[in-house]
Formats: structure tokens, C-alpha cells, sequence
């Protein structure tokens, strides 16, 4: 089996956001970039298929410039057998989703996270299988391969889905589908010397601008009531705050 | 401007957020279309009328009864050429969302989703978006003649507005091969109030204890009407399930009050709750990060102050 892993490269989860440049650009300074949280959901599945199932190699995909490598060398190190970077900003869902759908052709699954963390849309999944004709599933929390089928159990709005489908399959993956790996010092050293192929990005009008970025509004001070006196909170909650 | 608002149905219902989608066109002007797919309450149909709709397309083939997205995407984008429609509007979820996103690859549209308010059309289309789960915002301009927007809960005021829809039985193309997944079961719970679209949330964290406590937690849920969520460490413990998880990996909840109950506030946690109108946070450490992030705080114990707090809301709501 041929699997494709879509990764983006991303700020760690407790990351402070800041923009420069008049709002225009992300604050890239002390920032630290890691494998989407949900990609690596989506990683460690593959790998584990990969171990239970001879003669699967699983293939990494990313968009984004030279500095994504290092995410790409930790996914390399987690056990993924080579890599593809297409060389570009990754700058809106249908423009990843296209530049993913030109190399993902003969993978019987492509799996990624469920959205990155950064723009959080969650529709890459949905737009590469558009635009392979294939079926997308999303958000998977459990994934078993059954000969060219897929048995997913799916979150919903309070509650879970079993799906089927046939591969090949694209699928956005979520927890609790595998534990994260951690890449060892065998994987490390091994991934240094994968092959690890740039290509340029196919051209693509863009169908969106971005005008500028903006932070949230602080928050005011938090006003502290005594355990002994929850009557005030309730009163505070119609009153002042005007949410009862 | 013509725009078409996709109604997500629950066994027949009409979901809230939708109601919100419908109030979200009727707000940016133009003819609003609402879309229906497979059976519904027809009471509840001919209602988004009253919510701003024109025109309700509604398709009543069996066929459609399950929310397959690629099937639901093909009728919507049939439905948009029928109309005319420049734009489609539906409110986020797991279903509506990857619908949205197909949709806008078969059109060629701009697409946005996690809008959180009306367009600004001053100056081009741009639309306010959240991103970095909920710690900005992104303003962009969706430059193509036709759009496809995913709001977010409260981007628009659910408000009636009085009006009469004109119900139409739409009969779509169904192509076999969109059918490329089947359900074969869904768990659901019922009766409770859906987490993503309540008014109030009710969370509780580790200081809970064990999931035996959250009795306590339901009870105080269940006089505000709240719908129960619970921090990342509760649900990787099996204490509560996974669908109830708020934060960055879990569910992104926007509820006019969020109230967090022995959840100390991990900048995880906090990137689920920070599109809360008020916070309320009760822990008994004073020095929980979540207090800064907070509008109230009560340092105390949950098993204290929990059922003092039940109490008090009965005795003034």
C-alpha cells in the first residue's frame, strides 16, 4: 500500500501570535514550528499501517518554503520513507489543496490532519477528494484497512459515526486515531540521508487576499467573589454581564 | 445579490445554526434562497421565512436523508446555477463544512470559513475570519464573483423578521457515484443540548476528581440549560467522551457564558473557549492561569461551590 501524509508546519500550541509589518505578516520570532498537531495524528496512523502491513512506504507531503525542512526531517525521523516539498507560501485551502492533488495521484490513502492550527478552515481533506474524484472523510477518530475498504468512526456534533468507503480515500484525522510517535535516534540519524524532492508549485489564481491581520481586543481584569457569596456571581451574571 | 443558505436538518430538524446562516444572508442583503435536503418537519421548514428566506428549495427524496458531503455538495452546486446564486452561505460543522469546501472547488469560488461577522463591502468583499484557534484574526477579501462563507456561531443575530417563504419541492440530479461513503451507524447522544451550538457551557476539569462527580456538574448544566464540556486531561482519561473536549484539538465552543470548573486554563484549553462573550472560573487555586483570562472568578472548592451555585440560580432565574 502507497500512503500519502499531508503535514503543515506550524506554531507550537503555546505560541503567543504577533504580526508585523502593519499587520500584514506573522511574527515569526521565538516561535518555535512543529508538525500540525493533527497532522502527526495523521502520521503516526500511516506509520502504524506501515508497520503491521509489509510493503507499505509512506510518501510526505508539504507546501511551504525552505524553512519547512526541519518539520519535513521530524517527519522523515518519525518513519515516513521520503518526502516532497512543494516550494511555495502555502497561502489559502484551495491553493494547498490543489498543489496536494498534483502529486497525490497512485496513493491509496492520503491522510492528513483534520485543519492546521494556523487557518483552521478543516477543508483540505474535502478539496483534495474533489478534486481527485475520491472520497473524504473527516474528522477520523479510528481508521482500520479492510482489503480496498476503510472502516471510520467519525466525530459529529455530539456524538460518533461508523463510515465506510472504498480506497483510495482521503482522510482528515483527528484523536484518539494513533498516539504520536517520537522520533528516536536511529529515525533521526536514518532521515538525514531520505529523499527529500523540491518541486515547484503549479501556478494557481488565487482566489482570495489577505488585507491584514488583527489581535483580539484584551481582556479586562477578572473581578474575584467569595466562595461564600455565589449569590453575587449569579446577580453580577444577569445583571452586569447580562448572559442569565 | 443572490445568495443560497445550505439548512442542515438533525432527524428532520432544523438546526439552529443554520436559523443563524439564514439571518447571516438576510443581513447582507439581496434575495436569500434556503436549501433543504431530505426529509424535514415541514412546520419547521416553512418557519425560515420568518428568519429572512425568500425562497426554500426543498428536496424530500429519501435519498438525501443521510448527509453524505460529496452528494450534498453536487445538489448545492446545481441548486447555486438554478438560482443564479452569487453566494452560499452555511454555518460551520462537520458536515456543512467540507460540503462548503467542495462546493467552492466545482464553482471556482473564493471561500472562507470560521467567519465571525457580516461582510465589509466598502472596499471589495472582505470578511473577518478567526484563525490561530480563535488567538486572531485574518480580514480577506474573497475576490471572485462567487463565494462561498462558513460563518461561525454568533457571526450574525438570530433575529425574525416576520417574512413568508415561498416552499418549492426541488428534485436535483443524484449521481450514483457522489454516494462514496456509507454510514453504516451513528451514535448520538440525545436530548442534550449540542455543545458547539449552546448559549452556556458547563466544563469541568481534573479538579473534578473522577467521572463519578460529574452528577453535580449535569445538575448545575441542566438548571442553566448548558450544554456539559469538559478539559482535554478528562476526556484522554476516558471520563467523559472525546465530543465533549474543549480546546485547541476538541470542540471550539462561542457560548454568551462559559463556565470552567477545575480546569486550571491551558493555553490549549484557553484557545477553545476565548470566543466566549463571559467566563466564569471557579478553581481552588488562586494562582490558576485561568483567572487571567477570566471576567469572574470564585477560588473554591468544586464540590463547595458547585451545588451553592445550582442553588442560587434557582432561587433568581
Amino acid at each position: 500500500m502507497k500512503i500519502l501524509v499531508c503535514i503543515s508546519h506550524v506554531p507550537d500550541t503555546t505560541s503567543k501570535i504577533n504580526f508585523v509589518e502593519n499587520n500584514t505578516k506573522f511574527d515569526t520570532s521565538g516561535v518555535q514550528f512543529i508538525i500540525g498537531p493533527y497532522d502527526d495524528y495523521a502520521l503516526a496512523r500511516a506509520i502504524e499501517i506501515k508497520e503491521a502491513t509489509p510493503g507499505t512506504t509512506v510518501t510526505v507531503i508539504n507546501v511551504g518554503t525552505v524553512e519547512t525542512e526541519p518539520t519535513i526531517r521530524k517527519a522523515l525521523a518519525i518513519g515516513a520513507d521520503d518526502a516532497i516539498r512543494v516550494n511555495a507560501e502555502p497561502t489559502d485551502s484551495f491553493f494547498v489543496a490543489e498543489q496536494i492533488s498534483e502529486h497525490a495521484k497512485g496513493f491509496d490513502l492520503i491522510l492528513m490532519g483534520r485543519e492546521s492550527i494556523d487557518y483552521n478552515s478543516g477543508v483540505v481533506h474535502a478539496m483534495v477528494g474533489d478534486l481527485l474524484g475520491l472520497p473524504s472523510v473527516s474528522p477520523v477518530m479510528k481508521l482500520e484497512i479492510d482489503g480496498m475498504k476503510a472502516k471510520m468512526s467519525i466525530e459529529i456534533e455530539g456524538g460518533k459515526e461508523q463510515v465506510e468507503a472504498s480506497l483510495p480515500l482521503v482522510a482528515g484525522c483527528q484523536e484518539p486515531i494513533a498516539e504520536w510517535k517520537i522520533p528516536n535516534m536511529r529515525g533521526i540519524m536514518s532521515a538525514r540521508t531520505k529523499p527529500l524532492i523540491v518541486v515547484e508549485a503549479k501556478t494557481a489564481a488565487s482566489q482570495v487576499s489577505l488585507r491584514k491581520f488583527e489581535l483580539p481586543a484584551p481582556k479586562g481584569a477578572v473581578k474575584m467573589i467569595s466562595a461564600d457569596n455565589v449569590g453575587e456571581l449569579v446577580a453580577r451574571l444577569k445583571t452586569e454581564a447580562k448572559v442569565l | 445579490m443572490s445568495t443560497l443558505v445550505f439548512i442542515e436538518t438533525s432527524e428532520g430538524k432544523i438546526r439552529k445554526s443554520s436559523l443563524e446562516a439564514v439571518c447571516y444572508a438576510h443581513a447582507m442583503g439581496g434575495s436569500v434562497t434556503a436549501v433543504v435536503l431530505g426529509p424535514a418537519d415541514e412546520a419547521e421548514v416553512k418557519t425560515l421565512g420568518n428568519y429572512g428566506a425568500q425562497k426554500v428549495l426543498h428536496a424530500t427524496d429519501s435519498k438525501l436523508e443521510k448527509g453524505i458531503a460529496q452528494v450534498y455538495a453536487s445538489v448545492l452546486t446545481q441548486a447555486m446555477k438554478d438560482e443564479n446564486a452569487d453566494v452560499l452561505v452555511l454555518a460551520g460543522s462537520s458536515l456543512s463544512t467540507p460540503v462548503a469546501a467542495k462546493v467552492a472547488v466545482k464553482t471556482g469560488a473564493s471561500f472562507a470559513a470560521n467567519v465571525v461577522e457580516l461582510p465589509d463591502t466598502s472596499a471589495g468583499f472582505v470578511v473577518r475570519r478567526s484563525i490561530y484557534t480563535g488567538k486572531a484574526f485574518a480580514h480577506v477579501e474573497l475576490k471572485n464573483g462567487k463565494k462561498v462563507i462558513v460563518i461561525r456561531k454568533n457571526a450574525a443575530e438570530v433575529k425574525e423578521v416576520g417574512g413568508n417563504a415561498e416552499i418549492v419541492s426541488y428534485s436535483p440530479v443524484l449521481n450514483d457515484s457522489d454516494f462514496n461513503t456509507t454510514n453504516l451507524s451513528t451514535e448520538k447522544a440525545t436530548g442534550d443540548v449540542l455543545l458547539p451550538e449552546a448559549e452556556i457551557v458547563v466544563s469541568g476539569g481534573r479538579g473534578l476528581k473522577g467521572p463519578e462527580h460529574w452528577g453535580i456538574l449535569e445538575e448545575l448544566a441542566k438548571t442553566l440549560h448548558a450544554a456539559t464540556g469538559c478539559s482535554k486531561p478528562v476526556s484522554d482519561m476516558g471520563w467523559r467522551p472525546h465530543h465533549e473536549h474543549v480546546g485547541q484539538t476538541g470542540v471550539k465552543v462561542a457560548p454568551q457564558l462559559y463556565i470552567a470548573i477545575g480546569i486550571s486554563g491551558a493555553i490549549q484549553h484557553l484557545a477553545g473557549v476565548n470566543s466566549s462573550k463571559c467566563i466564569v472560573v471557579i478553581n481552588k487555586d488562586a494562582d490558576a492561569p485561568f483567572f487571567k483570562a477570566a471576567d469572574y472568578g470564585i477560588v473554591g472548592d468544586a464540590f463547595d461551590v458547585i451545588p451553592k451555585l445550582t442553588a442560587a440560580i434557582k432561587a433568581a432565574v
